[in-house]
């Protein structure tokens, strides 16, 4: 093996990346050898290219080239930064467990608030009793790297029957400049639950960063659950986000991603209805503009019979901006009366502006109702003339026009008040536009 | 005293073929002209090249509105300035509200002309004393615009739009068109309710019925890109009774 020699494009050893590290991570020596062996792997494989075909289109070599060195433990100037951002991006209501640079920080969180109806803990202190949180149903290159240098993340635990009063936003903060912020959560969800989790990426001052997240989300049957993930990093930063999300029987879960923000970013998730009678809902929504590469991939794999998924996708891509939608939906031979269908829609804003849409259908079973349709386009020049001819200037006409377009995805959040602060989130990169 | 509106030697192409070959018409403030002609005359053209549609080529000629070149203004600036058009084929526009869509359009011609926006519950009030006076239920204005509207309730719902604005040039494109003989008087009414010594009115139309309640103070014939002959509102009803013939040979 050459790898003991790999060298990045900015000439650092890839090696020297874990090295430098370990200090930093958490685990007994059992869990540091489980990470060692991720990170060969990552070593191995090297960031993700075209070449491989789940990231045809998103060529991490050549985007993003190098995984860089973790981010320093926040320090006292930077949790204060990392309040600011959190008070912007707090969602009313919501208790939030705050992750600053890939840590922990407990003195921005609502612990105490959330302890009377969750069992909660850090990934740091539950690595050592649970090793196995280290370990997903499927690996990749990134995620390989996720598992060896996770610093942190958070473990949640829903007993059965809860009904959770407030929905829990766990905020990622970036602060630190040109450096990595690796995290990696646990939501385990028990029978009848009713939740809704939250997670926000956001950045407080910092520049040209990467986060790479995982989540690992079990529900539990005839659970009621409402998961968002809304990425609104720096305009220069990195995000790669795995979900890894297992849906028990006569469950309803309802999904929602927005990508506002970062340079390049990829989020691959992993959906498995295992048990029966459930509805699946997932939706999404990339807003790109400039050079932005944004990528979402989902994989829903219907396991058991007679399950409901249904996934809205809605890309609005300006200047040079290119987004990917990948859709996978798997219908095991078992899986009987599923019906699955997976609509993406995308507009094109800047005739440079680019969509690649990658629709799949792998059905093994015979009595299933499946389907996807898409379509890419601008906007239509006679409503625009409509509404200009009603005294909307140009850009505001194309700004109602989006809000429509980006709306039939967002209306399927059924909170009101999560509702409204996505629409926000989506005006707010309507103003940044004119 | 200034024309309200002056359209001077108007000549339009449209994918290099001429459709307007010269056209002059002017209007007054408080007059209402009606404008009538065979199908493919070039009417909505007009009405188009006024209001500032995109695809027609203006080769020659100029439109005044009061005074100012109305050709050198975007479309949003001649509706801020108070032109409106009520289009012939009213576009569907799905996800956006009706409700929402009137009170952006009104706040952002009022901002243009550097007016306070309106009040959430004026323009409440407002809304649903023209909407009820045009018979529109609430409900349609919760809809998208347009959307699932019967043709109808397109044209009743540019009427309103008209209502709420307060334009002073209203050019109305075969409102008539699709309208049932109560929905028209009704939508009728609207206009004429609008009809004001400030506010000039034309009226394209296929129909005398329409005049009937819509007044006019002078009648166009439009053929072939002209127009080819003015009158008062009997000529309406020397059209209803020999038709276009006569004008095709002398365009
Ligand atoms: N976008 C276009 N491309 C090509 N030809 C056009 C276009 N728009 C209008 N025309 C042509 O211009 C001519 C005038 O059309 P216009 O719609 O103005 O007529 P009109 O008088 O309004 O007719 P009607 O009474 O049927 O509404 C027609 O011959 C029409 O085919
Ligand atoms: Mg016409």
């Amino acid at each position: 093996m050459n790898v003991a020699v790999a060298k990045t494009g900015s000439g650092r050893a890839v090696s020297d990346l874990f090295a430098s590290a370990e200090g930093r991570l958490p685990g007994s020596p059992d869990v540091i050898a489980a990470r060692r062996e991720a990170f060969e792997t990552y070593e191995r494989l090297g960031l993700p290219h075209r070449r491989i075909e789940e990231w045809k289109y998103t060529d991490l070599r050549a985007l993003v080239g190098e995984v860089l060195p973790l981010a320093a433990a926040p320090d006292a100037t930077a949790l204060k930064r990392a309040a600011e951002a959190v008070k912007a991006h707090a969602i009313a209501g919501a208790r939030k467990l705050v992750l600053v640079d890939g840590v922990f920080a407990a003195e921005l969180s609502d612990v105490k608030a959330l302890a009377s109806e969750a069992g909660f803990k850090t990934l740091r202190e539950s690595l050592d009793k649970d090793a196995g949180l280290l370990k997903t149903a499927s690996t990749d290159a990134v995620i390989a790297v996720n598992a060896a240098l996770a610093t942190d993340g958070v473990v949640l635990s829903i007993a059965d029957g809860t009904q959770l009063s407030a929905p829990v936003q766990i905020i990622h903060v970036a602060t630190a400049a040109s450096a990595s912020a690796v995290t990696r959560s646990q939501v385990r969800i028990g029978k009848g639950v009713r939740a809704t989790i939250i997670e926000s990426f956001v950045a407080a001052g910092a520049a040209a960063y990467q986060v790479n997240d995982a989540v690992i989300i079990s529900v539990g049957d005839d659970a009621d659950v409402a998961h968002i993930r809304l990425m609104d990093d720096a305009a220069d930063a990195v995000n790669i986000t795995s979900q890894f999300v297992t849906v028990g029987a006569n469950t309803k879960l309802n999904v929602f991603n927005m990508t506002s923000g970062a340079a390049v970013s990829r989020l691959q998730g992993f959906i498995t209805l295992a048990g029966e009678g459930s509805e699946l809902s997932v939706n999404g929504v990339n807003l790109l503009k400039k050079t932005e590469h944004g990528d979402t991939t989902l994989v829903v794999d219907h396991a058991v019979p007679n399950c409901v998924s249904r996934e809205i996708f809605r890309a609005v891509i300006d200047d040079r901006a290119h987004s990917v939608f990948q859709g996978r939906i798997i219908v095991r031979p078992d899986a009987q009366k599923t019906d699955g269908k997976m609509m993406t829609r995308a507009l094109l804003l800047s005739d440079e502006a680019e969509a690649d849409n990658k629709p799949e259908l792998e059905i093994f079973a015979d009595d299933v109702s499946c389907g996807h349709g898409a379509t890419a386009g601008a906007l239509d020049d006679s409503l625009l003339f409509y509404l200009k001819a009603r005294g909307l200037p140009e850009k505001q006409a194309q700004a109602l026009l989006i809000q429509a377009f980006v709306g039939e995805a967002i209306e399927q959040i059924a909170d009101d008040t999560l509702r409204e602060h996505v629409i926000g989130i989506a005006e707010r990169w309507l103003e940044r536009r004119s | 005293m200034m024309a309200l509106l002056e359209v001077k030697d108007l000549k339009v192409r449209v994918e290099e073929r001429e459709i307007l070959h010269g056209l002059t018409l002017t209007v007054n403030e408080g007059e209402v002209h009606a404008i009538m002609g065979p199908n493919g005359s070039g009417k909505s053209t007009l009405s188009h090249v006024i209001a500032g549609k995109p695809g027609y080529e203006v080769t020659d000629g100029q439109i005044l509105f009061r005074g100012e070149d109305l050709l050198e203004m975007e479309p949003d600036e001649r509706a801020a300035k108070g032109v409106f058009l009520a289009f012939q084929y009213p576009v569907e526009i799905p996800g956006v509200t009706t409700m929402n869509f009137l009170r952006t359009a009104l706040n952002a011609q009022r901002k243009a002309r550097g007016e306070s926006e309106l009040m959430v519950p004026d323009f409440l009030k407002k809304v649903r004393e023209v909407s009820k006076s045009l018979n529109i239920p609430q409900d349609m204005l919760k809809r998208g615009v347009n959307v699932g509207f019967s043709g109808g309730e397109k044209k009743r719902n540019e009427v309103l739009q008209m209502a709420l604005f307060e334009p002073s040039l209203c050019i109305l494109d075969e409102m008539d068109s699709g309208l049932d003989i109560d929905a028209l008087r009704i939508a009728a009414d609207g206009v004429n309710a609008l009809r004001s010594p400030g506010r000039a009115m034309v009226v394209i139309t296929h129909y005398q019925r329409l005049l009937n309640y819509i007044v006019p103070d002078v009648v166009h014939v439009m053929s072939r890109g002209r127009v080819v002959k003015s009158g008062g509102k009997e000529l309406a009803l020397e059209l209803e009774a020999s038709g276009y013939a006569q004008f095709e040979d002398a365009a």
